[in-house]
């Protein structure tokens, strides 16, 4: 390093010198944005060096690395559950009505677990949407902003409860209270374990959907109230449909959250599997069977540890549908402002 | 009229607005049933929330002791702790930061700052990236287990694996959030520096992240609250086990918290069930601190450019 690099001066006069990288050498280039003036000067990917290659091979690997988890996800699931299906014809599986992989006449139809997951599921939506959908309302349109700088963050703390203290709140407080509201419900049930994730989903679509509500231009609401619409007529009829994108997005997440949660149905939800009807009954959602599946010592390779692998795969599917509905739904009902 | 007033900023101007469309039309009954929904609403999440941490407060408060902190697992609940749990939480979640940390803010820094938009394996990695946070946790257990397998390691329980399992789970949240705050950024940072003769990475690390650093702080720590608070993919990983040694090492067998208190909950003894509560005490003011930290470090450091 030239001395002229310790003043000031030299250092505005020789750019890259005195801040040079420690692997590659300095050099002439370094003069390359200068020349090639301000249309190029913010593109990251001007120069070349050897040392800036392998430190950005680097980055690069860490960003293809969730590809590479994705498909580890994939082939982890998808391999037992190949042998399973050697043994156990698909259709089988997928309309079957008896689950009992345990049992000496063993049954593999997994409708039970399905509709266990869907009761919780729809009892947990049937929470969280329309609670998560007020919230959001209140909080981009109604709320003055001192109240919303203290009521999002209670909102967000909610999130941050963990999913077993909320399996123990379910178990041993929310059923004795249904109970005592006169419900017909046991030590376990669907509706107890799906109304306390319902309130666990509350936040995650409040604040999505709030921040698909706040970004819809202000221009919109003024239209509408010189229209003569009051704040309620604005709020559901302009900012709502205007939103709409976000709003599915945060619904779908709220979805792909309920079918995926596990502590909270394994604690509160029973663990009897049978094909359940209404959610009063208790039932093993898929999550619940895999968390039960797991505890027991199940070799590595018997149909028994395969089933684990054919519910997660399910599970996974399940997820990864509703996802990509959801991204297509936003995709066709996005409005760019 | 404010219509045409330039809007100032957010709710206030909306309100500014709105709130000159006559006071009466605002008070129709349907108006002020719709603001009471709101409200209730918003009520459901708050009681919850409260009646929630009342409830594990007065449960768990006689066994928030000592005891909780220096016993091990027993079949007895007066002399039971979770000792073993609380130091497994705190190294399997320690080695998780280790792994996700940089691998998230390298692959979001990769993504927001040297990707070419127009390749192809970029766009994958980006839509990738959000169908990874939607996947259930339970998942990565399983992905976890499958790969202890295929190495053909016998122990299933060992913190490396959990911690594996965990820095999957917590990944997109960190990169998301990462991205974001790097996004934030102003342009003529990083024109500056260059300018001077930086090089891109030089930039990037000592103009651009350090200013990005609050936002990527936040979604850090809220990630790591999640994988404290997490029990689902360590249960696939046989975290439900008696430990009677304090964990000692990445090859460790272990147990955590959230898991502790899924295995006293389920014990039938009410004794237990003071005991699962005052752990759940403990494990939400960890998390809860954690969270409000994140919050805090949002909205005081966070710069608006």
């Amino acid at each position: 390093m030239s001395s002229v690099s310790s003043t000031p001066t030299g250092r505005a006069i020789t750019p890259g010198r005195s801040v040079g990288p420690p692997s590659g050498p300095p050099s002439g280039a370094s003069f390359d944005t200068l020349e090639a003036g301000p249309p190029r000067s913010s593109d990251l990917r001007g120069r070349r060096r050897p040392g800036e290659l392998i430190a950005r091979g680097l980055l690069a690997g860490a960003a293809m690395l969730s590809v590479v988890i994705t498909a580890g996800i994939v082939i982890a699931l998808l391999v037992p559950a190949l042998t399973f299906f050697e043994q156990v014809p698909i259709l089988d599986f997928l309309t079957g009505t008896r689950w009992t992989p345990r049992f000496a006449d063993a049954s593999y139809g997994v409708l039970p677990l399905i509709t266990a997951t869907a009761w919780t599921a729809l009892v947990a939506l049937a929470v969280a949407v329309p609670c998560g959908l007020g919230s959001a309302i209140y909080l981009s349109e109604y709320a003055p902003e001192r109240l919303r700088r203290i009521l999002k963050p209670i909102l967000e703390l909610l999130a941050g409860v963990p999913t077993v203290v909320f399996g123990y709140f379910a178990l041993l407080w929310f059923t004795p209270f249904l109970q005592d509201l006169g419900l017909e419900v046991g030590p376990f049930s669907l509706l107890s374990a799906g109304m306390v994730m319902g309130v666990m989903i509350i936040p995650t679509i409040a604040s999505v959907s709030e921040d698909a509500m706040s970004a819809v231009p202000n221009a919109l609401r003024q239209g509408s109230a010189a229209l003569g619409a009051n704040r309620m007529q604005t709020s559901l009829r302009v900012v709502f449909p205007a939103a709409f994108s976000g709003v599915v997005a945060a619904v779908v997440l709220g979805i792909s959250r309920a079918v995926g949660e596990t502590m909270i149905v394994t604690i509160a939800g029973g663990q009897m599997v049978q094909m359940v009807s209404n959610p009063l009954q208790q039932g093993a959602t898929m999550t619940t069977f895999i968390a039960n599946a797991a505890l027991g010592d199940s070799r590595v390779g018997s149909l028994e540890y395969n089933t684990l692998f054919v519910v997660g795969l399910l599970l996974f599917l399940l997820t990864l549908i509703v996802n990509l509905i959801a991204i297509e739904l936003v995709r066709r009902f996005r409005q760019e402002y | 009229m404010s219509l045409y007033t330039p809007a100032a900023s957010g709710a206030d101007a909306r309100r500014a607005v709105l709130s000159t469309s006559g006071r009466s039309k605002e008070q129709t009954p349907q108006s002020v049933l719709f603001i009471v929904l709101l409200w209730l609403s918003l009520l459901i999440g708050f009681v919850t929330l409260a009646v929630l941490l009342v409830d594990t407060f007065a449960d768990g408060l006689s066994r928030l002791d000592g005891r909780l902190f220096t016993g091990y697992p027993s079949s007895r609940a007066e002399e039971a702790g979770a000792r073993p749990a609380i130091l497994g939480s705190l190294w399997v979640v320690g080695t998780t930061a280790v792994l996700a940390v940089p691998l998230g803010v390298a692959a979001a820094v990769h993504l927001e700052e040297f990707a070419d938009r127009k390749r192809w394996w970029n766009r994958l990695v980006e839509i990738n990236i959000s169908n990874l946070s939607a996947v259930p946790a339970i998942i990565y257990g399983m992905l976890a287990l499958g790969a202890l397998a295929l190495i053909g390691v016998q122990q299933k329980n060992i913190v490396i694996g959990g911690a594996i399992a965990l820095a999957m789970l917590i990944l997109p949240v960190i990169i998301i959030s990462t991205r974001e705050a790097v996004r934030a950024v102003p342009r003529e940072l990083r024109d500056g520096s260059l300018a001077i003769g930086a090089t891109p990475l030089q930039t990037t690390w000592r103009i651009t992240l350090p200013a990005a650093l609050p936002g990527i702080a936040t979604g850090t720590i809220l990630g790591l609250s999640r994988a404290l608070g997490e029990a689902a993919p360590l249960l696939l990983l046989g975290g439900l086990v008696f430990l009677r040694f304090d964990p000692n090492g990445m090859l460790s067998q272990f147990t955590t918290m959230p898991i502790q208190i899924f295995s006293w909950t389920a014990q039938p003894q009410a004794e237990f069930h003071t005991l699962a509560a005052g752990a759940s005490m403990l494990l939400m003011a960890l998390v809860l601190l954690m969270n409000g930290a994140a919050i805090y470090i949002r909205n005081r450091y966070q710069k608006r450019w």
